[in-house]
């Protein structure tokens, strides 16, 4: 729809809202774990890596998705060690090599180190490794996408607290990251070597010197620019929060241990619910405590919901496919089986796309 | 606006109290400065004023500060936030948020303002301080001089009637502190703010205070007035004030416009006279430092202590270099040439390369393109022990440099780390800083003591290149000149000397050669006289009142009148 806007602005639609971004990912990740079929697998790891590649935004945390694509495959490798040396309870015949294996005594019964090695074991060990790393990949690919200082942003104001909080302790890492370069290069002014353990051992304690001193001038910049500042509410609507959140937690407990217990069957579900209830009233009377506002406060747009929508989509269909169709779900491992791509899942992981076309990433003036 | 009651203050485990008597008012829409030599309390006033100190700091406070009518020992910081507005000297551990447009709206949202009227807000500061263009940037990417602004603007959008700004303009380049004195300039004028501020580059700021409060030393009461009759008395003052004094001017003048109309006589005084430089300029030939220059023990002691052996190679020597970070051209295609008892001040806005340039020359940052010697060797492919003997670098934050907590242990280790023999740090710590103790614990010096103690470490492997990155942030005047004398003192005795800085007037007393870099490629390359005269922004306030004569400070001035 054309529509005339002052020049410059018509080129920034307004981004999504972080909340999206987490549904869409984690949602893929969910589906992820229904299934333990490589080529499923490998599919969605591909989906979340075009949406990433299309949407991120040139911003300093975009660019941890590289260090969970790393850490994903150190997972996997991990698993596939694991299964080398320890060994694995898959029976199988095809014994790809047979490792030496070490006399351990009686009481360490059922740990065996080294050994036969079957391809069995090791696929079986390959299918679960990449579903980890895949779930990794999904929340790397959440993380690259939505500020998670936005997503926070976004939390009731009786929980403000806490996510500023949390903000703080996200940006001291980079901080401390920086300050830990910059000694290592003072160390090489004062002659020492500024590689190594020990160069870094070295400059722990003016590092977190540094991040104390810091942390107590950012405490006063807060409090100095009014953060903390509370309003003064009625005595009556203080006893009712604290009553509904205490009471409300409460309900939730009961609620879970009644759904978990054979017992409490019937009172489970309603228990929980009534608390739950309760709980949210008492947060959303607590925000009366503080008199905050929001600047420009990220709103659930069409785009949003149809982002999270797309991803939630593919955890459904994931979700009805390993119950109509387990067997395409789940490749057999014994006997080994080249696992096929069921047509229909794989259609559903490709609804996931939907992001890269409605949010492409702006293009950069150059 | 803001009253002081015959405050004092004392912190914790002290014996006396950091600041005493101190009783004056602050009229409203007014700018007053603070001036005084470093450590005499000026950071514990304007904390007062905001009510950091003492709910955050500790100590104790006697007497009462009220602003707007708020009694700070009733309201905490947190209830004045809507009347005063703080900024520290570090705008980056001012910053909550992420991104500028975040920032701008924090203190608005802790204050619960309407949306429409913090949107409003932001865009009117956003044009206000000429940051539209930065809006969604993240805070960590700025340079110092947008992090200043972005920190000012961030106090200024919940619209407070104080403003509190400590040292606002010493980490800036001269045309990025203008910027921001205009900015200042602005709000009092037109939005009647009420301005306590603090600032060491006093030829920066005198001439837009209404009034000034002095504080003459530790422990004394601060004395209010004009500009004009604070600084006749001041232990501290610009340039323009010391040429005025000199001359016998009166009032004093506090602007170069002023001086101007007033020196005619006094450039007829010198018309004849040609400035005996004080540094022999080295820039064209590479002259022999002059030995007979170097005079006092400091100067014996040093002379002794350089090597003697001729460095077969130049001090440092730059070919076609260019460096790339993190995707920025940061340096390009450098060609520069260091010769023993040279000084080179290197200047430039913020984010130039000077600082490239530097951590380069002792490799800290690996050349893209190009070579780069230190008396015949790569740094980046030295080990750092071999690198110590033959350039030393004392980085923007001296205290980087030291570990150790006693001055002792620290001297130890440089001995050790410089394969010196025991005692050889010690004594130059004596030199520089008399009467410390063995015991004290560096963080307790003051900045100018730990410039000094970083810079005898850096000396006692006697590196023949010397170089210094912003070495007068946080200095008061005479603290400064203790550094030109030392610094002079070393290039007599065949040091080569860098200095990347934005002081003006530093460069002008102390270097024989200045190099302009913009966007990481030297403009400008040649003696301090010509280079920096020719330069509105870069020239020196004697320079600016005497020209077209070619004086450049006030003790070359002194010398030829004397």
């Amino acid at each position: 729809m054309p529509r005339s806007s002052p020049p410059g602005s018509s080129a920034r639609p307004a981004p999504l809202h972080p909340g999206a971004w987490w549904l869409w990912s984690l949602s893929l990740g969910i589906a992820a774990t229904r299934t333990t079929n490589p080529l499923l697998l490998a599919l969605l790891v591909v989906v979340s890596a075009y949406v990433v590649a299309t949407c991120r935004r040139p911003t300093p945390w975009s660019h941890s998705y590289s260090a969970f694509l790393r850490l994903a495959l150190a997972v996997l490798l991990v698993r596939l060690l694991f299964t080398v040396v320890l060994g694995s309870p898959i029976p199988g015949t095809h014994v790809l090599v047979t490792l030496p294996e070490l006399p351990l005594p009686d009481w360490s019964q059922g740990i065996r180190l080294g050994g036969r090695l079957t391809a069995e074991a090791l696929v079986f060990a390959l299918y679960d490794g990449l579903k980890l790393a895949t779930l990794l990949i999904c929340v790397g690919a959440a993380n690259a996408l939505a500020n998670p200082h936005r997503l926070l942003k976004s939390l009731p104001g009786a929980l403000y607290e806490l996510g500023v909080a949390v903000v703080v302790a996200l940006t001291f890492a980079p901080h401390l990251i920086a300050d830990v370069q910059r000694l290592r290069a003072a160390r090489r002014l004062r002659g020492r070597p500024d590689t190594g353990v020990r160069g870094l051992l070295q400059v722990g304690l003016p590092v977190l010197e540094g991040a104390l001193e810091r942390s107590v001038a950012l405490a006063a910049a807060m409090d100095a620019r009014g953060y903390g500042r509370t309003a003064e509410v009625p005595p009556g609507v203080r006893r009712t929060t604290t009553a509904l959140t205490l009471g409300g937690l409460l309900g939730v407990c009961a609620g879970t241990y009644g759904l978990l217990t054979a017992e409490g069957g019937t009172y489970g579900v309603p228990v929980l619910l009534a608390g739950l209830a309760a709980a949210l009233a008492g947060l959303r009377l607590g925000g009366r405590r503080t008199p905050r506002t929001r600047y420009r406060p990220d709103r659930w747009n069409a785009r949003s919901l149809l982002v999270a929508g797309s991803g939630a989509a593919v955890a459904a269909a994931m979700f009805l496919a390993s119950v109509t169709d387990p067997v395409a779900l789940h490749p057999g491992v014994v006997p080994l089986v080249a696992p096929v791509l069921p047509l229909r899942p794989a259609a559903a992981v490709l609804v996931g796309l939907l992001p890269a076309f409605l949010a492409p990433a702006p293009k950069e003036p150059s | 606006m803001i009253r002081f009651e015959d405050v004092s203050v004392t912190y914790d485990g002290a014996c006396e109290p950091t600041v005493q008597g101190v009783d004056f008012e602050v009229p409203e829409g007014e700018l007053v400065l603070l001036v005084g030599p470093s450590g005499v309390g000026k950071s514990t006033v304007l904390g007062a004023v905001g009510g950091l100190v003492p709910h955050f700091t500790g100590g104790t406070l006697r007497g009462r500060v009220t602003v707007a009518g708020r009694d700070t020992r009733t309201h905490k910081p947190r209830e004045l936030a809507d009347v005063v507005g703080t900024v520290g000297q570090d705008p980056l551990s001012h910053f909550v948020t992420d991104t500028v447009e975040d920032e701008l709206a924090y203190g608005m949202e802790s204050l619960g303002l309407p949306p429409a009227v913090m949107r409003r807000r932001v865009e009117e500061t956003l044009d206000l301080l000429g940051l539209a263009s930065l809006r969604d940037r993240p805070l960590a990417t700025l340079s110092g001089g947008q992090q200043q602004r972005v920190a000012i603007g961030s106090v200024l959008t919940p619209h407070p009637d104080v403003l509190v700004l400590d040292e606002p303009t010493s980490a800036l380049d001269p045309a990025a502190a203008e910027e921001v004195l205009a900015v200042l300039q602005r709000l009092v004028h037109d939005l009647g703010t009420t301005i306590l501020m603090a600032e060491h580059r006093l030829e920066r700021v005198v001439q837009y205070a209404d009034q000034v409060a002095l504080l003459p030393a530790r422990g004394h009461a601060p004395l209010l007035g004009t500009p004009a009759e604070m600084m006749a008395v001041s232990p501290v003052c610009p340039p323009v004030v010391d040429l005025g004094r000199l001359a016998g001017w009166s009032p004093l003048p506090l602007t170069v416009r002023d001086a101007r109309r007033r020196a005619g006589e006094l450039r007829e005084r010198l018309a004849g006279r040609a400035p005996t430089d004080i540094a022999p300029a080295a820039a064209d030939g590479g002259t022999a430092p002059r030995e007979n220059r170097a005079e006092g023990r400091t100067a014996g002691r040093l002379r002794r202590r350089t090597p003697a052996a001729p460095v077969p190679a130049h001090p440092a020597e730059v070919r076609s270099l260019s460096v790339r970070r993190a995707h920025v051209q940061a340096l390009r295609d450098i060609d520069l040439t260091v010769r023993p008892g040279e000084t080179v001040a290197l200047m430039g806005r913020n984010g130039a390369g000077k600082s490239t340039l530097l951590n380069a020359l002792v490799g800290l940052l690996e050349p893209s393109a190009g070579t780069v010697h230190v008396g015949g060797a790569q740094p980046h492919r030295t080990t750092p022990r071999d690198l110590v003997r033959r350039a030393g670098l004392v980085p923007q934050e001296p205290r980087d440099l030291l570990y150790a907590d006693t001055v002792a242990a620290e001297c130890r280790a440089a001995d050790h780390d410089a394969g010196a023999a025991a005692g050889t740090c010690r004594a130059l710590v004596d030199d520089l800083l008399p009467g410390v103790s063995d015991d004290t614990h560096p963080r307790d010096l003051s900045e100018g003591q730990r410039l000094a103690l970083a810079l005898a470490v850096v000396l006692t492997a006697r590196p023949p290149l010397l170089l210094l990155d912003e070495p007068t942030r946080g200095l008061d005047y005479a603290a400064k000149a203790r550094l030109v004398g030392l610094l002079r003192e070393l290039a007599a005795a065949g040091h080569a000397i860098m200095l990347a800085t934005h002081d003006v007037e530093l460069a002008a007393e102390l270097a024989h050669r200045v190099i302009l870099l913009a966007e990481g490629e030297v403009i400008a390359d040649g003696p301090a006289a010509d280079v920096i005269t020719s330069s509105p922004s870069f020239a020196p306030q004697v320079s600016k009142i005497l020209a077209p004569q070619r004086w450049l400070t006030v003790a070359e001035v002194r010398k030829a009148l004397s």
